[in-house]
């Protein structure tokens, strides 16, 4: 638009392409959920977000959601304060009810759990805050947009599947730079204008039509994705000043809510058969693009519809005329794949996998605020705490006369600060089984499939008692976290029919993440057991390189951080022949240790349950 | 929030419509458990059932809502006062459990209010009141607190909530039928609560188009024009209601014949499941469904249709046989019910 002469005319398409969902978003928040916007904390993430807020008509709120905002903050609760003062229940607004009719800020989105996830997408579902917390009950409007900040960098880290399949847009700001910024042709006056022509906007059938097939083709198989690119069309219709969807806001739907999700690319339209909608209605002509109904208080410089801008293969639009809508959808959103997801769907031999949660269920257990409540004790009702309403009227009792002598007289109830009491929960501990597997050519090939036996039958135990397990394996030249701390069975199930066999033999890699992991459950106050199944012959060292010596070195210094941090673990050697080496790798860790030849899989489900049921032990 | 989507305008997924109604026609079926894919209108269905059911009568202003009409298990409050009762014409309660709500809310607790004002002890009714006599959904099943989900399925079970906490003593009658929705992926419940649902429905996301994309039609028709969408589907809600009333007048009637019965027997031998309970479910359901049909009599054509439903989750689970559970019941209806 007004860009310098260095900007590149394809920088400046995808910076367009990236700020599109902020003025959509702004124009309907919650018809269309809101924008995951993957970026790190930095200048082009900042330039966005400025952008956005500058687009949100005077009043409408902003709310930013800190990562771990307790119920009472997120839903509302009792407010204490003013409880006390009035001497009745006073309840306290949550944020998401004060973000009704705005954008919610939802920082390191990332790391939600998908217990507070699933608070917000039920919000979102109703748009209704239906709060029934501390004896107060209240149902308040809550509609909003969700800006989820997504600074994910691995894959272990990922936002939950059920609130991402809530956002219409997903935004990569990967390499864009704040100084190549655009200013959107938009200010706050005109979203306002686009929000008035919103109601009225219509969708023709051929437009879902081609954007169903488009879903299809890419396999999207989300409804909601689909419904979401159906809104997102209808708000760009407003946004142009249009009361009808025309052609360009059903491409530019399709590049935004459905090209980020694509887990597959279909043939080039060319060869694909056109036998739906051959006729083209009139109103998709790309005259309709013409910015002839822009709302009032048009800018000059909005004079091109943005859409253009990001709509790149105009030059060809003659010839597109003849093909059906639907396969200039198709080409659009092929237009705009990143090279990267194509390479991805390559790799995968055609079809990403679906999507899939991190699988962490539950909450993580937090300051002592959930679980069953086992009495109360004396203290404040500061952060995550719960005050027991009754037991402290309770202990305020005795002290009423009293108090009422010393202060003037008053008809409430005297509470004072030493009255409080709060109550205590108890969280069974969680306990994670993780199994480390030595997936390498040197032991494994042969015993692959009984380990594999064996942990598949702890898994059942696993599931009864309602453990969480994680696998890793080690092959190569590394370790790898095949299955994050899961209750799912069906994501234990897949991740273990998958494991490849063969390659050296990293023990140290594959002891050093186990011991990583167990470490961090244990941070998060779980009981990790560490069940490795390997034949205790490294081969591989620390920094990939071959050679026994070292290796073996470097696996005895990881044993040893194993033994130092008092882990419970199950050494269970897979070899054929019991061997020295690797009982004495066991010892170095102070793990129960436990040949394979000897134990079957049942015995082996037999060695970690006492391994589990010790560490129990030794905790209390 | 104001009109809900009309359920007889969900495309597609009849397992999960069927299961919804038949437990409408005979909420002693003992709850319906969804689960399934994201976004396939699981809430959709429970949410519209509300609008879809008709209305009971209710002694007037009682908590509870209890039916005038029967004397055994009324409340104490109505027991009380039996004298001055007047029933009025309510709509049946379909509750919202939401994540996060506190325990306290949920059986009923000491009414904060009384207490603070007044220093009166009384008993504040919570969400199992007002479901008595209608239905509690719970979306995310899975993800609610595992003392929470004991508790509910507890007071499913035995139509009463005793409430014992912050010196008050009080029971009343929380008869309702307990629907339960979920996505696998965010983890499963435990065994022991399955068992506990008297049907269980998968879903999934439909994949082809012209369902797909009827889907999103009408939602788009619903979200534009609240009112005229649903006055558009009014008549078919009407008409699945008097289905509804029907089948629940001729429910007594239906006669279960002794074939119908060993072949339950049969079918829950063969797939091994556990107790009587598939047994009485899988038998009670096809009864309904037979209602429902308009027939006087069960027969196979009943359990065959309702068998997936009323046993899937009652196997013994095998974590590891990825066909599922599914495919073995369908396996043994083929076997011994073939169509």
């Amino acid at each position: 638009m007004n860009g310098g002469p260095m900007q590149t005319h394809e920088t400046t398409a995808r910076w367009l392409r990236a700020l599109l969902p902020a003025a959509l978003c702004a124009l309907d928040p919650a018809g269309c959920g809101g924008v995951r916007l993957r970026a790190q904390a930095g200048p082009a993430r900042d330039a966005w977000l400025t952008q956005l807020r500058a687009l949100l008509p005077p009043g409408t709120p902003l709310r930013r959601i800190p990562l771990d905002a307790p119920d009472a903050r997120l839903l509302g609760g009792l407010d204490l304060a003013a409880t006390l003062r009035a001497g009745r229940p006073v309840a306290e607004r949550g944020l998401l009810v004060e973000a009704h009719g705005g954008v919610v800020l939802l920082a390191m989105a990332e790391r939600i759990s998908s217990a507070a996830a699933a608070r917000l997408t039920a919000v979102m579902d109703e748009g209704v805050v239906a709060m029934l917390r501390d004896g107060l009950e209240t149902r308040e409007a809550a509609e909003f947009g969700v800006i989820a900040l997504d600074e994910a960098q691995g894959d272990d880290e990922n936002l939950p599947a059920a609130l991402c399949d809530r956002l219409a847009c997903i935004v990569e700001l990967e390499g864009l730079r704040a100084g190549d910024c655009p200013q959107l042709p938009f200010d706050a006056g005109h979203i306002a204008a686009a929000r008035a022509l919103l109601p009225t906007v219509s969708v023709s059938a051929v437009a879902i039509q081609s954007l169903g097939a488009a879903a299809q083709a890419f396999g999207v198989d989300s409804l909601r994705a689909f419904m979401l690119a159906v809104r997102t069309a209808r708000a760009a219709a407003a946004l142009d000043g249009r009361d009808q969807v025309g052609e360009p806001d059903v491409t530019l739907a399709a590049q935004l809510v459905l090209a980020p999700r694509a887990t597959q690319c279909p043939v080039s339209a060319a060869e694909a058969p056109a036998d739906v909608q051959p006729d083209v209605q009139p109103e998709m002509t790309p005259d309709a693009a013409a910015p002839d109904r822009t709302p009032d208080s048009t800018p000059a410089e909005a004079a091109p519809p943005p859409v253009d801008a990001a709509d790149e293969p105009k030059d060809e639009r003659p010839a597109d005329l003849q093909q059906p809508l639907e396969d200039r959808v198709l080409d659009a959103v092929r237009a705009v794949l990143s090279p990267d997801l194509l390479a991805r769907i390559r790799l995968a031999g055609g079809r990403l996998p679906r999507a899939r949660s991190a699988g962490r269920s539950g909450a993580l257990r937090g300051s002592g605020q959930r679980g069953r409540p086992v009495g109360v004790r004396k203290g404040r009702p500061v952060a995550g705490l719960r005050l027991s309403v009754i037991d402290t009227l309770r202990a305020a009792a005795p002290w009423q006369a009293l108090r009422r002598r010393q202060s003037a007289p008053a008809t409430r109830v005297a509470v004072r600060p030493e009255d409080f009491r709060v109550v205590r929960y108890r969280q069974r501990t969680q306990t994670t089984t993780i199994f480390v597997v030595d997936a390498s050519g040197s032991s494994a090939l042969h015993r692959l499939g009984e380990a594999k036996g064996a942990v598949e039958l702890l898994l059942a135990d696993c599931y009864v008692r309602r453990d969480r397990v994680a696998v890793i394996a080690f092959r190569g030249t590394r370790a790898e976290l095949l299955l994050p701390p899961t209750r799912s069975l069906v994501r234990a199930k897949r991740s273990l029919a998958g494991l490849p066999g063969g390659g050296g033999t990293p023990l140290a890699a594959g002891i050093e993440a186990g011991w990583s992991l167990a470490d961090a459950l244990r941070r998060q106050g779980e009981t990790p057991t560490l069940v490795l199944l390997t034949d205790g012959r490294g081969n591989v060292a620390r920094d990939g390189q071959g050679g026994r010596a070292q290796a073996e070195q470097d696996a005895q210094a990881a044993a040893r951080r194993v033994r130092a941090s008092a882990l419970r673990t199950l050494f269970i050697d897979t070899s054929p022949r019991p061997h020295p080496s690797a009982q004495s790798l066991a010892a170095g860790m102070g793990a129960l240790y436990a040949p394979l030849s000897a134990a079957d899989a049942q015995g082996i489900s037999q060695l970690v349950k006492q391994a589990g049921a010790a560490s129990a032990g030794q905790s209390r | 929030m104001s009109q809900a989507f009309p359920f007889s305008a969900i495309v597609g997924q009849d397992e999960m419509k069927q299961a919804i109604l038949l437990s409408a026609v005979d909420p002693s079926i003992g709850g319906v458990l969804v689960f399934g894919d994201r976004g396939t209108g699981k809430s959709t269905a429970v949410r519209a059932l509300a609008a879809l059911l008709p209305k009971m009568r209710a002694v007037e202003g009682c908590a509870y809502q209890c039916d005038p009409d029967e004397a055994a298990s009324v409340c104490p409050i109505c027991s009380a006062a039996a004298a001055s009762r007047r029933a009025r014409r309510v709509p049946v309660p379909v509750v919202d459990l939401p994540l996060g709500a506190t325990e306290d809310r949920v059986v009923g607790a000491l009414d904060l209010e009384r207490a603070l004002t007044r220093g009166e002890k009384a008993f504040e009714p919570g969400l199992l009141a007002r479901a008595h006599r209608g239905f509690l959904y719970v979306d995310e099943v899975n993800l609610l607190e595992d003392h929470l989900v004991d508790l509910l399925i507890d007071v499913a079970a035995s139509g009463e909530n005793v409430v014992e906490r912050e010196g008050l003593s009080v029971r009343h009658p929380a008869r309702f039928v307990l629907v339960g929705s979920g996505n696998p992926e965010e983890g499963e419940l435990r065994p022991q609560l399955l068992d506990r649902f008297g049907l269980s429905v998968e879903v999934s996301t439909p994949t082809d188009l012209p369902t797909r994309v009827d889907v999103v039609k009408r939602r788009d028709a619903f979200e534009r024009d609240r009112a005229g969408f649903c006055a558009q589907w009014a008549g078919h809600d009407a008409r699945l209601r008097r289905r509804i009333v029907s089948a629940r007048e001729r429910l007594p009637a239906v006669r279960v014949p002794d074939a119908a019965l060993e072949q339950a027997a049969r079918l829950c031998m063969q797939l091994g499941t556990d107790g009587l309970r598939g047994e009485l479910t899988l038998v009670r359901a096809a009864r309904a469904l037979a209602a429902y049909d308009g027939d006087a009599e069960v027969g196979d054509a009943h359990l065959r249709r309702i068998a997936p439903s009323a046993l899937r989750h009652r196997l013994r689970r095998d974590p590891l046989d990825e066909s599922g559970s599914g495919v073995r019941v369908a396996r043994a209806i083929d076997e011994l019910l073939p169509a």
